[in-house]
């Protein structure tokens, strides 16, 4: 067994252990806690597999972003302290349902495709074999050009079109991101008062009512 | 992860070393043992950074407001006073209120440290003195800052008790808010160099201080200092310590913890300076280089000495960069703190309207002009993209490969400037 397999037992176990944990625990605010070891551990699974990108934006996306909003959600939402959430029968049975699903989708994914005809494409393999960048995890540059629409990997090819990356996801995600951000800036307004009481004791500073409200 | 470049190097140095009693080193054992010796040296950089920061911190309020500050411990001015402040929080009980949710109350702290001390492994302190070089390097810092957040935020709500749940949310609030112009303003000078490697970044400001990416085009200059402020912000420092505010919330998010969990929140707080302080001398101000003539005459053979062997001579370099970067570092917490003893602490509302108002938008805008600049220069100059007369950015910095393996040059299609593998 060398280094990277214990690693990679490490964080799988904090991986695995986490989202059970998750399941397990009643309390919304320890869920979160179990939820960010979980998450965390994942993108520790990334960097192992020298997917630097990929598990920067987990931490950042993921980790950093969504479980905020979660704990966010459940601060400002509680009715009393440490919220409690018990499933009920028909829940569990629902869930087991969907989990199960998920896990034979996930199953026939990992014991369909043919792994040892994967493995020479994958990064891994090509450590040592001269200077390889994407080979040790410095992917950035490629995806960088990649959204940019030019692939890297065509150069040098006798390829004559050059593909155009993921130009359009990234520009249909940006067109995307906007209109969430218009739409939460729109919900989220300084709703102005239109009754003479309510003006007349409103703070007079405008921003301090906008935060307040 | 990115090779692990000084942990390879010290790594390729202990491989098939004898040691007595246990046989000779494989290389992993070797690359671990290596590793090690980086964990226990960042250790002590996060540990004894704080270490001092805080009795700078005690010294600078103390003159700003016309005491002395510390003077007996230690000697004259006082420089073991955090050591008897630790050895006096070590031995206070370790509490934990009734109404506390146990579990999440005692891992706060720890969640806090690992966050800030995760950044370190990113931090470059000299030219290939960094554990990961890793192409991601800033923004998997800036994720490793933000997750310092989840902490506190669990500290405000796990104590059980409304000041502190007040200051967690405050703190929520303003950290969410302020990663935004923060992560913008570090993106300005990304435009500039074109890698998020720090370590590269920092090579690129080789030669004189006009190379500096404060002085590369007017955005830079201005985010330079926009992203100190919002740094300062996202440290929760005063002026913008709202989560801690103790005139109105007895002590905000740590009102429940004592002794050496407490402690852990600014070991924390004082490390994260550190970091931002280091990364903003990074992206802005050079660097481990020091812009003066002798930089470039009498360091640079010394550190471009592509032997793989140790060199002492390289070695003192880089020490003497060691120095000049954190002396850079060092300034700008000085800064740091002569604004929290100087400005008075902004209202809740009036921290986000700054940040919301104020700093998202100028952080778009100098993003939106640093991206326009190039272009308009090509247009004026014709095709130069930089004002000074001198080699584009990064010219002279030649183009190094890892190696940890015999390298075969000209293997790859797009050969890019990387960092080199770090010198024992």
């Amino acid at each position: 067994m060398n280094g990277t397999e214990i690693l990679f037992l490490i964080f799988a176990a904090a991986t695995c252990g986490g989202a059970l944990a998750v399941v397990f625990s009643q309390n919304v605010a320890r869920m979160a806690f179990w939820l960010i070891v979980s998450l965390g551990s994942t993108s520790g699974l990334f960097f192992l597999l020298r997917a630097d990108f990929v598990g920067a934006t987990q931490l950042l996306i993921y980790v950093g972003g969504t479980v905020v909003l979660l704990i966010f959600g459940v601060m400002l939402t509680a009715s009393g302290p440490y919220v409690r959430i018990r499933a009920s029968a028909g829940e569990m049975v629902l869930t087991c349902g969907v989990g199960l699903l998920l896990l034979s989708v996930i199953y026939s994914t990992v014991f369909v495709v043919d792994w040892t005809k994967m493995a020479p494409r994958s990064g891994i393999e090509q450590v040592g074999q001269g200077y390889n960048p994407p080979g040790e995890g410095n992917t950035v540059r490629p995806i960088g050009m990649k959204l940019l629409g030019l692939s890297l990997d065509d150069l040098g090819t006798q390829r004559k079109e050059l593909s155009s990356g993921y130009l359009l996801p990234f520009e249909i995600v940006s067109v995307h991101l906007l209109v969430v951000l218009i739409g939460a800036a729109y919900l989220a307004r300084a709703k102005r008062r239109v009754d003479a009481p309510a003006r007349a004791g409103a703070a007079p500073n405008g921003s301090a009512r906008s935060f307040g409200s | 992860m990115t090779s692990l470049l000084a942990a390879d190097s010290i790594g390729g140095a202990l491989t098939g070393l004898h040691i007595p009693g246990l046989g000779t080193l494989s290389p992993t054992a070797a690359l671990a043992l290596a590793a090690l010796i980086h964990a226990v040296l960042l250790f002590n950089v996060f540990g004894l950074s704080a270490f001092a920061f805080i009795w700078l911190e005690r010294k600078v309020s103390g003159r700003i407001q016309d005491r002395l500050g510390p003077t007996r411990v230690g000697g004259r001015f006082g420089w073991l006073q955090s050591l008897a402040d630790g050895v006096k929080l070590i031995q206070k009980e370790d509490l934990c209120p009734k109404d506390a949710d146990p579990l999440l109350f005692r891992m706060a702290p720890f969640m806090v440290c690992i966050a800030s001390f995760a950044a370190y492994i990113l931090l470059p302190f000299s030219d290939g003195w960094v554990s990961v070089a890793a192409d991601v390097g800033l923004f998997l810092l800036l994720a490793f800052l933000s997750l310092e957040v989840f902490g506190i935020i669990l500290a405000g709500y796990s104590s059980g008790s409304k000041w502190s749940l007040f200051g967690g949310m405050r703190e929520a609030a303003q950290m969410v808010s302020y990663e935004i112009p923060l992560a913008i303003c570090a993106l300005i000078p990304i435009i500039a160099t074109g890698t998020l490697n720090l370590n590269e970044i920092g090579e690129m400001q080789r030669g004189g201080f006009w190379n500096w990416l404060i002085f590369h085009d007017p955005f830079t200059f201005l985010s330079c200092f926009m992203y100190f402020t919002v740094a300062t912000a996202s440290c929760k420092r005063a002026p913008f310590d709202l989560a801690e505010a103790e005139s109105e919330l007895v002590g905000g998010f740590h009102t429940e913890y004592s002794g050496m969990r407490w402690s852990f929140f600014f070991l924390a707080e004082y490390a994260s300076m550190f970091v931002v302080s280091m990364v903003a001398s990074v992206l802005f101000l050079g660097a481990w280089h020091t812009g003066l003539w002798f930089d470039d005459y009498l360091l640079r053979p010394l550190r471009e000495n592509p032997s793989q062997s140790f060199d002492a001579a390289r070695y003192l370099a880089n020490v003497f960069g060691l120095a000049v970067i954190t002396a850079k570092g060092t300034v700008l917490i000085f800064v740091q703190m002569w604004l929290r003893w100087t400005l008075p602490r902004l209202r809740i509302d009036q921290v986000m309207t700054t940040c919301l108002k104020y700093l998202v938008p100028i952080s778009c805008f100098l993003f939106l002009g640093a991206a326009i600049w190039p272009l308009a220069l090509a247009y004026l100059h014709g095709g130069e993209t930089t004002w000074l007369p001198k080699r584009p950015l990064g010219d002279s910095v030649p183009r190094r490969v890892v190696a940890t393996e015999p390298v075969r040059f000209g293997a790859t299609v797009h050969t890019v400037a990387v960092a080199k593998g770090a010198r024992p």
